[in-house]
């Protein structure tokens, strides 16, 4: 592959593209390398850097029945009941079924999970699980050592290019079908065309719409937004999943936000109240030490203390380990007490405050069973893709689907570039997406305070708990920002440009923003994450997705039935 | 009375100084994000992954000395930022970090 420059536009060709550079990104761009298709490999942040999977701490799920006898069919039963009734079963069947050979390979590329004695991978408890299913690297290591294990494999691979800091600001749909994407390079500001056979959407979730989240500053939700204009359909978009235990105070520098949950696992840590009590038996489930409190059911029992006057003093509830022996706390916590200590935290004599923060989306784009959107010859992967974990997803099931459903992409991007002459980019059909990035607009708004301000409306309308008044409001605001963001980028200052990437993720942070408030206005019920306090109840007659697409330029939602396992 | 913090910073060849509210336990990043959202959003450093020390984007000089914006405290005093010295200048804060292979400008022309 190479490149050529002609005027101010570099022209780059491939088989497959990867957009995106997480684990789904890298496993996608190892299989279809695997499979002898050229690849090309962007990111917007750094390869391998940004992303969800460098800050996952947490374990993994999968049944490989090294802890405890296991199947990969009670993995599955246990991820359709976390979806209360809405996953496609397809693809969690995909998930759970193909998990343990995902993890065994990573095993034999030495990510280095925790093994026992006698050599079997120590897999423990977590919440939603019927048995001990969830491996880990220590100590907070999984994300890293994930991450640093398939970038080793891409770069031992050889063949895989890699751009970092290319920002895709559109895909481009030629005769109907996916044929590449144009962008543009935050290192020099220039424009860049890419064709392509087959693309692949990996870039997560949208965690940075939200004011506290537990994901990188690159999470904004771009990739649904790039499926959405190239005409596919986005699934579930209003289910936000809140990760209950988010660290909220003293303030913890140096340490992701999530980090207590794998010591939860371990120790049993205790979730209190103000009056020091345990709370969670309130709403349904007692914690009895065996943590098994779903993370929705978590996330309301400790919105709804802060709500009725027993909170913490910084807004969410007591973490205590003070139970815990302080020589278990040691082992169990290793190097992380010297981090604590530096943050002036010592867990044998105090509490921690936590509170929900913005952790993963269960929504995304609407694919096949073989993670084809319907978009010819569009992909996704990972995170990106929509409907595998329903309602609610189950703990551990994020890195699983980034690997088993960026290998399932990759290699089914591989076999349809293959079976193609020749990409069918078209140039005109880019046209438009070149000629935004070739514009300028002085609009004197600052798009590092509208991303502040999203950010705030979407924590405070479309968080763990809604109602119509809200949503309605949240899309007024939505529509007023996508008026003062208005329809081109601010001019061109050069490299890393940081208030025309904040315009490209804004366009984007906003249309995605809509969608999941549209969708969230629709529902009618209360299931897994999403919370209406208008209409606190399941109703059996919301049991389907939603489905979104934009038609000429209108975002239009569809109720559409729960995709069935193949017979 | 309130604190302040002022960030003085090296943005090619001037230095910028920026006063910003000192809030404790915050961290220098967390002061150069609240510039941009408050008073300059052309402002340019790197950053990802915001608290936890994970992408390794935020490595740039603290009084001098190469350090992770992300761990490095903010304190209510002046403090002076600039970019890693051994790396090719981009823009205020930001220099090249990607590996060669990595970057768009150092693909074969065809």
């Amino acid at each position: 592959m190479g490149r050529v420059t002609t005027g101010e536009v570099t022209r780059l060709s491939t088989d497959v593209l990867v957009i995106g550079s997480g684990a789904a990104g890298m496993s996608a761009a190892i299989a279809a390398d695997e499979a002898d298709a050229r690849v090309l490999m962007v990111d917007r942040s750094l390869i391998g850097r940004g992303g969800a999977t460098v800050m996952a701490q947490m374990t993994v799920a999968v049944a490989l029945g090294d802890e405890v006898p296991d199947r990969w069919q009670d993995h599955l039963a246990d991820t359709i009941r976390a979806g209360r009734g809405l996953c496609d079963e397809r693809l969690a069947h995909i998930l759970c079924e193909t998990g343990p050979d995902a993890i065994r390979r990573l095993d034999r590329w030495h990510v280095g999970w925790a093994r026992h004695a006698d050599g079997r991978i120590c897999q423990a408890m977590a919440p939603g699980h019927d048995r001990p299913r969830c491996c880990y690297v220590d100590f907070l290591a999984t994300g890293p050592a994930v991450s640093s294990t398939l970038r080793g494999q891409v770069q031992r691979q050889g063949r895989i290019r890699r751009i970092g800091d290319l920002c895709i600001t559109d895909l481009v749909v030629s005769d109907g079908a996916a044929a590449g994407a144009v962008g543009f390079s935050a290192s020099d500001g220039r424009a860049v065309a890419i064709d392509a056979k087959a693309v692949i959407v990996a870039t997560g979730g949208l965690t940075r719409l939200y004011r506290r989240n537990s994901a990188s500053a690159n999470m904004g939700g771009d990739g649904y937004a790039l499926a959405l204009r190239a005409g596919a359909h986005l699934v579930d978009m209003e289910f936000v999943q809140f990760f209950p235990i988010g660290h909220l105070a003293p303030r913890l520098i140096g340490m992701d936000p999530i980090m207590w949950d794998p010591f939860r696992y371990k120790l049993g840590g205790r979730l209190l109240n103000a009056e020091m009590r345990e709370f969670t038996d309130a709403y349904g489930v007692a914690e009895d030490g065996s943590y098994k409190v779903t993370r929705d059911l978590a996330t309301y029992a400790i919105l709804k203390e802060v709500e009725a006057g027993r909170g913490s003093p910084a807004g969410g509830v007591y973490l205590s380990f003070q139970h815990v022996p302080a020589d278990r706390l040691k082992d169990s916590f290793g190097p992380v007490m010297d981090r604590l200590a530096k943050n002036g935290i010592d867990l044998t004599k105090q509490s921690v405050e936590v509170a929900p923060i913005a952790h993963y989306h269960m929504g995304g784009i609407r694919v096949s069973a073989g993670l084809e959107s319907g978009i010819p010859n569009l992909f996704a992967a990972g995170e990106a893709v929509g409907g595998a974990n329903g309602a609610n997803r189950l703990s551990g099931n994020a890195i699983t689907e980034a690997l088993v459903f960026g290998r399932l992409a990759g290699t089914n991007a591989a076999a349809r570039a293959r079976a193609m002459r020749a990409s069918p980019w078209h140039a005109p059909d880019a046209a438009q997406a070149l000629s935004l990035l070739a514009e300028g607009a002085e609009t004197g708004a600052n798009p590092a305070a509208l991303v502040a301000r999203l950010q705030a409306v979407m924590s405070d309308r479309v968080g763990p708990f809604r109602t119509a008044s809200g949503l309605v409001e949240a899309l007024h605001e939505i529509t007023e920002m996508q008026k003062i963001l208005g329809p081109a980028p601010p001019p061109r200052l050069g490299p890393f440009d940081t208030c025309r990437l904040d315009w490209f993720d804004l366009r984007n942070m906003l249309l995605v923003a809509e969608t999941a408030a549209a969708a969230a206005f629709a529902r009618t019920e209360s299931r897994g994450a999403h919370q209406r306090e208008d209409f606190p109840l399941l109703d059996e007659a919301w049991s389907l997705n939603q489905s979104a697409q934009l038609r000429s330029g209108a975002l239009h939602l569809e109720r559409v039935a729960v995709a069935a396992a193949a017979p | 009375m309130s604190e302040t913090a002022t960030l003085s910073i090296r943005r090619g060849n001037r230095w910028d100084r920026f006063e910003i509210a000192f809030e404790r336990g915050q961290s220098v990043l967390d002061g150069l994000r609240r510039i941009r959202i408050e008073q300059d959003p052309t402002l340019a450093f790197r950053f990802s992954c915001i608290n936890a020390n994970a992408c390794k984007e935020c490595m740039m000089l603290v009084d001098g000395k190469v350090a992770y914006a992300c761990i490095a405290r903010l304190e209510p005093r002046e403090m002076r930022l600039e970019p890693l010295r051994n790396k090719t200048l981009l823009r205020d804060l930001v220099t090249e970090i990607a590996p060669p292979d990595e970057r768009i400008a150092n693909l074969p022309l065809k």
